[in-house]
């Protein structure tokens, strides 16, 4: 019994790194991990849109890849910047604790 | 007989001065300022001569059908389709312009007693502070007052009849840093909007019946007027009322007379200009070009001249015992416009005009006269008080002997102008009859009316002696400043006086010239124009005793006048006054008919607007409306503010579900579908699915469900459905589209017409 990774199986893996992405992303407390999940999210993104574009054999997937990594690592420079001050100044990270919006 | 002339180089003229003044004189000199005016007024007049001499008056003298014409096509304004019982029927307006006869006795009026206006201005408003604003304000009223009586259709004539309710208000309120003045404009103009609405009224039921609004149109339409009714009246008689209406409100007749007095509040040219030579007889000239509607209306008739009789005799009276030199020539304004109200509402059109054109000359002379009075006696406190005039005549030469003048003029005094266009207005409402109207109406209308004319020389001649007659009453600090006036405020006088004394002589009588109409008549009822609509018929005996009793009016009224105030008020007279008592003070209060408004329109509408004001502002919109407003705002900002709470967590939550709902909702499998006969087979139609070619083709979760008619059963099927129907007919196809992976599924039909061609 021969057994290859196709289509179903690629999608299955990115909707299974999705879902993971955004449960940690509502229920964890820690800013840092909720950072984590996103890019989780993100990557779970660019999976998909990468088998598709294996499956159709259309080069436009690949562009997008690219460009969402560039975006994720922008996210993540300003992420945890923004983090780190905030730590700084409240010494916490827990967004429970992390309400300025509000105002 | 027409032919074609750059009519619009006369309005535009003003016009264009009025813009220069207005929108860049205070940035130069005063001379400039009133070069620019005199010269665009001084342009138009000439064009006008031109146009008249050389256009208007070969096409008059070659006779022939028509009227006699200079058009301007214009420009296409308005077009549009006119409903009716018989369909519609397109309808375009042109914004045209034409002088015949009627009108061109108006411009020549307009153009030159404006010009001498407009010289004698640049003398009397030397000191003004919004010296260029005056002139820009008096160029835009001639503009306006041009555009008024060369409009060859109703809305043009609206457009110029508004045009110089504006400047009046403007020129009213001129000097309206003082109270006033200000209201006097204000009242000007309330009262002529009055007027203007039923005007408005008037043109559009005239248009509801001729579905034309140009002269000619409704002229030819007015067998469509004269062949209807409206509440039981011909409907001639409520179209002819409601432009009555509006001219008693430009033109100060009873009972919309009562701005005109006010008025005197703006500078004395204007009173010259406006109120008294050219916007105030825009009424007169409305019924005189609309005659040909005003014949077919006799009852209407009636109560023009009814109205204008009583005007004339109610403002005489007032006039009497008025202390202020202009509000004395307001109220004889008013008293001589309501002898053209006469003259026109007896079918005595070119009588009415004559007298308009007439009396331009002397009241306009009458009030530059009085300004220049007012202007030498500028350091006392009131310089229209009459009171503390007198003797007048060794200082003023000139304003005196041209202001003699008018008054004879006025007064009818024969050679003069007045005597002229007075006694025809008299023998026309004596020989006044019409279709349904009592015979003893006429001579009614002609006793009143004289009985105004006696007042009229009593009063005028009061005015004169206790003005320039007699010794200075005022105090002698005034008295050494007493001087005449310059000779740009000289020269109009002494022009106007030369018309006062030779405009008559265009319109002498008939018999008195072996039986040939007077040039004025034939001037203006030339063609098949029937201005002069309701010839009179009288025998020459007759003629001249009712010329005698005009005449002898005058010279009564001056001599009763020289008896008792020849030389200044004697204390004979005065204690007379005195013993009147009561009756003076009704008449110099102006028979309380202000305080009469006041109380019966002004105070009412005061009190309903305050009761608007508390339930609808106050209580609804401030109480209801606000309180409501306000809580629920509140309200729903205390529900919402619970959502935005600071946890970016919960943010995320929401935004997920939306997400997913959108997702859900929008991953629904699309029901729409083709429809194709089949060639070749009867009855039959192919269908497909559109949400076969969206996505993954093939796609195996997709599910189709088909039904060929309303009562077949659901069958499943592909994406390709083929039906086929025993009959042609109507029937309903339908379409369920289930998609197994999401869920979801959507249904549709269509209404398809099977069979036939």
């Amino acid at each position: 019994m021969s057994f290859f990774i196709s289509l179903p199986h690629t999608l299955a893996l990115g909707a299974i790194l999705f879902t993971i992405g955004i449960i940690g992303a509502l229920i964890r407390k820690n800013a840092l991990i909720v950072l984590m999940s996103i890019e989780l999210m993100l990557n779970a993104a660019n999976l998909t849109v990468l088998a598709f574009a294996r499956a159709r054999h259309d080069n436009t997937g690949h562009t997008l890849a690219f460009i969402v990594i560039a975006v994720a690592a922008a996210e993540a420079a300003v992420g945890l910047a923004v983090l780190v001050g905030i730590f700084r100044t409240r010494r916490t990270s827990s967004l429970d604790e992390i309400t300025m919006m509000k105002q | 007989m027409t032919s074609d002339f750059p009519l619009y180089l006369i309005p535009l003229l003003p016009l264009i001065g009025a813009a220069i003044n207005l929108l860049f004189g205070k940035r130069l000199s005063k001379d400039t300022n009133h070069y620019i005016a005199i010269t665009a007024v001084g342009g138009a007049a000439v064009i006008a001569i031109h146009a008249c001499v050389s256009g208007l008056w070969p096409l008059w003298k070659a006779g022939g059908p028509g009227t006699p014409s200079l058009t301007w096509q214009g420009w296409e304004w308005l077009h549009g389709a006119a409903g009716g019982g018989m369909g519609e029927t397109a309808v375009s307006l042109k914004a045209a312009l034409v002088l015949d006869p009627l009108s061109a006795v108006m411009v020549l009026v307009i153009t030159l007693i404006g010009f001498l206006i407009h010289l004698y201005s640049a003398g009397y408003m030397a000191e003004d502070k919004r010296y260029a604003t005056y002139f820009g304000y008096l160029n835009l009223f001639t503009g306006a007052m041009l555009i008024l009586v060369l409009g060859d259709s109703l809305p043009v004539m609206f457009v110029g009849w508004e045009g110089v309710g504006l400047c009046s208000y403007l020129l009213i309120g001129f000097w309206f840093d003082v109270d006033k003045n200000a209201n006097a404009g204000r009242k000007a103009f309330v009262v002529n909007r009055i007027g203007d609405f039923a005007f408005l009224l008037g043109i559009f039921l005239t248009f509801y019946f001729t579905k034309s609004l140009s002269f000619s149109g409704v002229r030819d339409g007015v067998g469509e007027i004269t062949g209807s009714r409206i509440w039981g009246a011909p409907a001639q008689f409520w179209i002819c009322l409601l432009f009555f209406i509006g001219a008693c409100g430009k033109s100060a007749q009873i009972p919309l007379y009562v701005w005109l007095p006010d008025a005197m509040a703006g500078p004395t040219p204007v009173s010259a200009l406006i109120h008294a030579a050219t916007m105030v007889t825009a009424g007169v000239y409305m019924i005189a070009r609309l005659s040909f509607l005003y014949v077919t209306a006799p009852t209407v008739m009636a109560i023009v001249a009814g109205v204008g009789a009583a005007t004339a005799l109610f403002a005489a009276i007032i006039g009497f015992a008025q202390n202020d030199l202009k509000k004395v020539l307001a109220y004889s304004t008013v008293s001589q416009l309501g002898l053209m109200f006469v003259g026109v509402g007896t079918g005595n059109f070119t009588g009415g005009v004559f007298h308009l054109m007439t009396h331009a000359f002397f009241k306009a002379g009458l009030f530059l006269g009085a300004g220049s009075v007012m202007h030498a006696l500028h350091h006392a406190k009131d310089p229209g008080d009459i009171r503390e005039m007198g003797g007048l005549r060794r200082k003023l030469p000139i304003t005196h002997i041209t202001f003699l003048i008018y008054c004879i003029a006025i007064a009818g005094i024969p050679p003069l102008a007045g005597f002229f266009s007075k006694d025809g207005i008299l023998a026309g409402a004596f020989a006044f009859t019409a279709p349904g109207v009592p015979r003893f109406y006429g001579h009614l209308i002609w006793a009143v009316s004289s009985l105004a004319s006696l007042g009229t020389a009593v009063y005028m001649f009061r005015l004169y002696f206790l003005t320039f007659t007699g010794k200075f009453r005022g105090d002698h600090h005034v008295e050494t400043h007493l001087h005449e006036s310059p000779a740009e405020m000289t020269i109009p006088l002494i022009v106007l006086g030369l018309g006062a004394m030779a405009v008559g002589f265009v319109g002498i009588p008939a018999f008195l010239r072996s039986h040939h109409e007077p040039l004025f008549v034939r001037w203006l009822s030339s063609g098949d124009a029937p201005v002069q609509a309701l010839a009179l018929h009288m025998s020459s005996s007759r003629e001249w005793l009712l010329m005698a009793v005009a005449t002898g009016a005058g010279v009564i009224g001056i001599i009763v006048a020289a008896a008792l105030w020849l030389g200044g008020p004697r204390p004979a007279v005065v204690s007379l006054g005195n013993g009147l008592g009561p009756v003076k003070k009704l008449v110099a209060s102006k028979f309380y008919i202000d305080e009469l408004y006041d109380l019966v329109l002004v105070r009412p509408f005061r009190w309903l607007c305050m009761a608007v004001y508390q339930i609808v502002d106050r209580f609804i919109i401030e109480t209801l409306l606000l309180g409501l407003v306000t809580t629920l705002v509140d309200f729903s900002g205390r529900a919402l503010r619970l959502l935005q709470n600071g946890h970016v967590q919960r943010y995320m939550v929401v935004t997920t579900m939306a997400l997913a709902a959108i997702l859900w909702f929008g991953m629904r499998p699309s029901d729409e579908f083709t429809v194709q006969p089949v060639m070749g087979a009867q009855n039959t139609i192919s269908l497909h699915a559109n949400a076969h070619d969206y996505g993954t083709p093939n796609a195996p979760q997709r599910k189709y469900k088909w039904k060929c008619a309303t009562d077949d059963p659901w069958k499943a099927g592909g994406p390709d459905k083929t039906c086929e129907y025993p009959n042609p007919g109507k029937y309903e196809v339908q379409l369920e589209v289930h998609d197994d992976l999401w869920g979801t599924s959507n249904k549709s039909s269509k209404l398809i017409r099977v069979g036939g061609d």
